[in-house]
């Protein structure tokens, strides 16, 4: 019983370091959760640079279109949905781009945007307008894309070639060393950040994600907040779908599938929570680089099949998510 | 339910028809279909013909079974394509130790993946499609490690059977199909499993507070979604007597999903319609066999089958709100 009878100070000072430590812990457990893609990847970089001479060589281009896709599903996740349409909407990009590159550049870009951005204006006013749910909206346009993408290539026997030499140079070509794609991917980074952290529409995104309800009182426009983000995924995906038809030099029809999939890993791993209200790009990039190494350091090693690289990317998507899982816990409970 | 306002408005009662639709419009869609092909379609009634629309619809029946039990605990299983794969490059290895070693290490397979989504999901907390997309991942990539990422031929005669066999005059994999339907709908309606399993799905908390083994029943979910793809993945390697790890399974999982939402299952959870899911299947299936005897090409029919996807979640959502 002793122990129960103490000096009537102590608990409050117990208390407050308790409330200290809590703080403490909340902060670095945060910090582990936005930060730590961003830390294995330095890791892995640096132990790659290390045990593959010609890693610093690597195709940096290659990672441009994934990269763009992850980054409208940021947006997407972030609200507290998903979109599985994107990978038949970046296979559809790259055949209009290379269709429409027949007349001239800017043909190129456009028309791929204007059909993707259509079926994400799709997508997003069944989901937000007739409340249907997001998983199966998109499910569903993945088909109904993949379908008119293949209606178009005469059932995919019919790969179109881009007829633009401004157009496939600028897939091909570089700037300071780094290809335009990269610098284009990087561009759209720097708004995409900017849009996300910075303006009106980027806070509603946030809120609409933490709480429809309170969003809705709070006076935000839920639904075409809503309705924003997917036409934003879908556009970003035609665009990524340009790009890589322009480093292609041609539009091919059999990509793309489980890119979505891959989009949604590379989000998750960067610290973005599928629950919606919380998330970053900066960790998106991290993602999105994580796998690409790993990707990479797999090619490097030479005579390992690449199929161990999904198996370590959905390893490590696994252990991610878990990680993920329990920092949250420990931060509610603290 | 049959209020006033339906008592005194003569004639056809909309509203209820619109309660009707979801559930049943599965059916009545069918009926259409086959009305159409019997009029439109030559040889529609075959023999021949039906017998090829069984056998290629029997696999996804199989996985949407599994799949449905999964959505009725408001989840998803996106691993099942890759089940099915790891299945078909399990086969070839231990055939050497007999037929029923191999269906069983395959099997065992499954069952193992099932566990990891179900532990993943009931004890970890993680969101179903996170879950499993890890294994959808990761399932395929370790598939195509076993088999060395080569087509292997299967020659064993009992397999063989299983795959292209008959019994009474009806294919085997119908057969098999045929007792999974009738087994999982037992479960659902009539046994204690299927009642948690339909609570969880309705109020999870509420069914935790009612002292149910929520983790129990889910992990035993996600098991038994596994081990019906596994034994889809072992009846395709039997039915096309090779196995391909690169191409068993693939996309199945938008097949089997479709087919459940499509037969009147909520996504929500809290409802499994086993009879619709399998009339949701063969639905599918009618779909693309009409348009392939009327030549029209795959893209229209994926446009098509977009619509009925939207058009039967967009019925359901009604009851919903309801």
């Amino acid at each position: 019983m002793t122990p129960m009878v103490t000096d009537p100070q102590a608990p409050a000072a117990v208390v407050a370091a308790d409330e200290r430590r809590a703080e403490r812990t909340d902060r670095i457990v945060g910090l582990i959760q936005r930060q730590g893609a961003l830390a294995v990847l330095l890791v892995v970089v640096l132990v790659a640079c290390a045990a593959f001479p010609n890693f610093r060589s690597f195709d940096n281009a290659a990672a441009a279109p994934p990269a763009l896709i992850a980054l409208g599903m940021t947006f997407v996740i972030i609200t507290g949905g998903i979109d599985l349409s994107v990978g038949s909407l970046y296979v559809l990009g790259g055949v209009v781009a290379a269709y429409a590159s027949q007349w001239g550049l800017l043909p190129a870009f456009l028309a791929p945007l204007l059909v993707c951005g259509l079926i994400g204006v799709l997508n997003g006013t069944l989901i937000a307008y007739v409340r249907m749910a997001p998983f199966i909206v998109t499910l569903a346009s993945l088909l109904g894309a993949r379908g008119l993408m293949r209606a178009i290539s005469d059932e995919g026997s019919t790969t179109y070639l881009v007829q633009n030499d401004a157009f496939r140079s600028f897939g091909t070509g570089s700037f300071l060393g780094i290809g335009y794609p990269v610098w284009l991917v990087a561009a759209v980074f720097a708004v995409g950040m900017v849009l996300l952290s910075r303006t009106r529409f980027g806070h509603a995104v946030y809120a609409v994600g933490g709480s429809e309800d309170a969003a809705a009182l709070m006076g935000i426009a839920v639904r075409r907040t809503k309705l924003c983000v997917y036409v934003l995924s879908g556009l970003l995906a035609g665009l990524a779908g340009a790009i890589n038809a322009a480093k292609l030099g041609s539009g091919v029809t059999v990509l793309g599938t489980g890119m979505e999939l891959d989009a949604i890993a590379a989000v998750v791993i960067g610290g973005t929570l599928l629950t919606g209200g919380a998330g970053s790009i900066g960790g998106t990039i991290a993602g999105v680089l994580l796998l690409g190494v790993i990707q990479n350091m797999i090619n490097q090693v030479g005579n390992v099949p690449s199929s161990y690289q999904q198996v370590i990317s959905g390893a490590f998507l696994a252990v991610v998510v878990v990680a993920q899982t329990y920092l949250t816990r420990l931060r509610r409970v603290t | 339910m049959t209020s006033e306002s339906v008592a005194t408005r003569p004639g056809i009662d909309l509203s209820r028809i619109k309660s009707w639709l979801p559930a049943y419009g599965v059916y009545v869609a069918i009926v259409l279909l086959v009305a159409y092909n019997l009029v439109f379609t030559p040889h529609f009634l075959a023999w021949s013909n039906l017998r090829i629309q069984l056998i290629q619809v029997a696999p996804v029946v199989i996985v949407a079974l599994g799949m449905a039990l999964v959505i009725g605990t408001e989840g998803i299983d996106l691993s099942v394509g890759s089940v099915m794969a790891l299945a078909a490059a399990l086969i070839p290895l231990y055939l050497g130790y007999g037929v029923f070693a191999a269906i069983g290490v395959s099997l065992l397979a499954g069952a193992v993946v099932g566990l990891i989504n179900g532990v993943l999901v009931a004890r970890v907390g993680l969101q179903p499609i996170v879950a499993t997309l890890a294994l959808f991942v990761g399932g395929r990539g370790l598939a195509l490690v076993i088999s060395g990422g080569q087509l292997k031929d299967v020659r064993n005669d009992d397999l063989i059977f299983l795959g292209s066999g008959d019994l009474l005059g009806l294919p085997m994999l119908v057969w098999i199909a045929a007792v999974l339907v009738l087994v999982i709908a037992f479960v659902v309606r009539r046994t204690v499993f299927g009642r948690r399993l339909l609570a969880i799905g309705g109020n999870r908390p509420a069914t935790e507070l009612a002292g149910v083994p929520v983790r129990r029943v889910l992990i035993t979910v996600y098991v038994i979604c596994s081990v019906l793809a596994a034994i889809a993945g072992l009846l395709a390697v039997a039915r096309i007597q090779s196995s391909d790890a690169s191409a068993v399974g693939l996309l199945i999982e938008l097949s089997a999903i479709t087919a459940v939402v499509v037969g009147g299952t909520p996504l929500t959870g809290g409802r499994v319609r086993v009879l619709g899911t399998v009339a949701g299947a063969l639905l599918m299936q009618l779909v693309v066999a009409t348009m392939i005897k009327h030549n029209l090409q795959p893209s229209t029919t994926e446009m098509v089958q977009a619509a009925i996807i939207l058009i039967a979640v967009y019925a359901a959502r009604e009851r919903k709100s309801r």
